[in-house]
């Protein structure tokens, strides 16, 4: 059962019914769930939940969803204690939650799995976003397990390789000839004239709710406690505010102690408008044109950014930004260290988390989540040049002329 | 008739200009400020425009061609 009793107004608290809208009618800023958190105290034991089934859906019920979930095996990733990369980097404490290993290789199913199920609920009968890459394999791979229809909307400079990971779940793919604000303009007008699930503008405040359950399994996996720090990429800023309210709400319902983490955004500095706005001690965020490599979290004007940013002050946290080349050194490090293969946001959190450490922010012994959200084999475009075989013959002799030395000095 | 919502980044140089009042009158479109912040040096407001779609879209073109900053108010919506 679900303890979801209304949509509410982040910023003047108005209330909705649960209905398929995400910003409010007063003000035109955007909805949450709210909860009944007395009674979902009540129903709620660590061992109860501990006993679920383990994917996402153990939380099921602090999630706004009432019928059957869309589910394709998402969540209960591994948190990983990364040793090696903590000696890399300084820290004695360092855990890698690996979100590349959800059904579409980003933690975007968390989120989609609500709002795709929630979509259903409505009774619609077509899901639609737009997306670079990661949402739209996710939100195309729900309505294929749904059996609902899928429009994904994409940008039409996106590099064709991107799109089969979509594409093989057979959607209907629309690439819009423009730029990305073009595509973003027209999308706020597609969602206005069609009746569509749109997973990420009036599904919104329920594809934000899936984000939550990252931050309940890390407690969950920590053995029930919080991290003393966390370091997320930060795109729409939507991921770090629920990674937040998934670990207040579990002390907010005893389950955890009261959380003292201190939560940091990570970002490409060629989109990076909320480290700017962090930098200059603002709370307004000023929009940016991206310009990175790093496309899974180049949004310009992040629709979550200010609730990011305010999450990072309160929490005594941070935001930092890294140049393209040190995300793709983060990407290799954290390869070459702890055998994960992320995308390149991955290299942004661990390059992040090279500068915190160095720089003493994070200290040595504090106990350090690094949220890795997504896989790097879909955007291997950008590692291309790391590739450097030695080419042999099929003989033992050139073999031995080719690696020989390297063989004997290992 | 049609509405949208979206929001107005000002640069410095922008602030004392009647930019709002000047898109109401030269395109027939009803401005209803939302939300604003504007301080001596940098602004943004979030504003519903109402009128014909034409209007609204020509009004848009021109309080960007003004140097204004313009984004749904939804933020991005595109997503990675």
């Amino acid at each position: 059962m679900s303890y979801a009793r209304a949509l509410r107004c982040r910023k003047c608290g108005q209330e909705y019914p649960l209905q398929p809208l995400n910003r409010c009618d007063f003000c035109l800023s955007p909805l949450e769930v709210s909860y009944d958190y007395k009674a979902m105290a009540r129903g709620l034991s660590r061992e109860e939940l501990a006993a679920g089934p383990r994917s996402m859906w153990r939380y099921r019920d602090m999630l706004p969803v009432e019928g059957e979930e869309v589910d394709i095996g998402t969540g209960f990733t591994p948190l990983v204690k990364a040793d090696n990369l903590g000696r890399e980097l300084g820290l004695d404490r360092l855990y890698i939650k690996n979100d590349c290993l959800n059904p579409t290789y980003s933690f975007k199913d968390r989120a989609v799995s609500v709002a795709v199920s929630k979509a259903r609920e409505f009774g619609f009968d077509t899901v639609a976003c737009a997306s670079t890459g990661n949402l739209a394999a996710s939100v195309a791979a729900h309505a294929a397990k749904a059996k609902m229809r899928a429009y994904v909307f994409v940008p039409s400079d996106v590099e064709p390789g991107k799109l089969v990971g979509a594409a093989i779940y057979d959607p209907i793919l629309v690439k819009v000839d423009g730029s990305y604000d073009d595509v973003n303009r027209l999308c706020t007008e597609v969602a206005k004239r069609y009746s569509w699930g749109f997973i990420n503008i009036n599904l919104r405040p329920y594809y934000a709710e899936g984000s939550k359950t990252l931050g309940y399994e890390v407690a969950e996996q920590l053995g029930w406690r919080a991290p003393d720090c966390v370091v997320a990429p930060a795109a729409s800023g939507l991921l770090f505010t629920r990674i937040w309210k998934g670990l207040d709400e579990l002390a907010m319902l005893g389950l955890i102690e009261p959380v003292n983490t201190h939560m940091y955004i990570a970002q490409a500095a060629g989109s990076s408008p909320i480290v700017n706005a962090f930098n200059a001690g603002s709370l307004h965020i000023n929009p940016v044109t991206p310009d990175t490599i790093v496309k899974s979290i180049a949004i310009g004007n992040p629709a979550d950014g200010h609730y990011a940013l305010m999450v990072a002050r309160q929490s005594g946290g941070g935001a930092c930004a890294v140049d393209d080349e040190e995300a793709i050194a983060g990407v290799q490090l954290l390869a070459q260290t702890e055998g994960i293969f992320a995308e390149a946001a991955g290299g942004v959190v661990v390059g992040v988390l090279r500068k915190l450490a160095a720089s003493g922010v994070i200290k040595r012994g504090e106990l350090t989540v690094a949220s890795i959200t997504g896989a790097g084999p879909r955007t291997q475009e950008v590692l291309t040049d790391i590739v450097r075989p030695f080419a042999v013959q099929p003989t033992i002799e050139s073999v031995e002329e080719s690696i020989g030395a390297l063989v004997r000095s290992a | 008739m049609t509405k949208t919502q979206v929001m107005f980044t000002f640069p410095q140089e922008l602030i004392r200009e009647p930019i709002i009042y000047s898109l109401g009158h030269q395109f027939k479109i009803v401005t209803n400020i939302r939300r604003a912040d504007v301080t001596e040096n940098r602004g943004w407001v979030v504003l519903e425009l109402e009128g014909e779609e034409k209007d609204i879209e020509q009004g848009i073109a021109w309080v960007t061609s003004k140097g204004v900053r313009v984004d749904p108010v939804v933020g991005d919506v595109v997503e990675g």
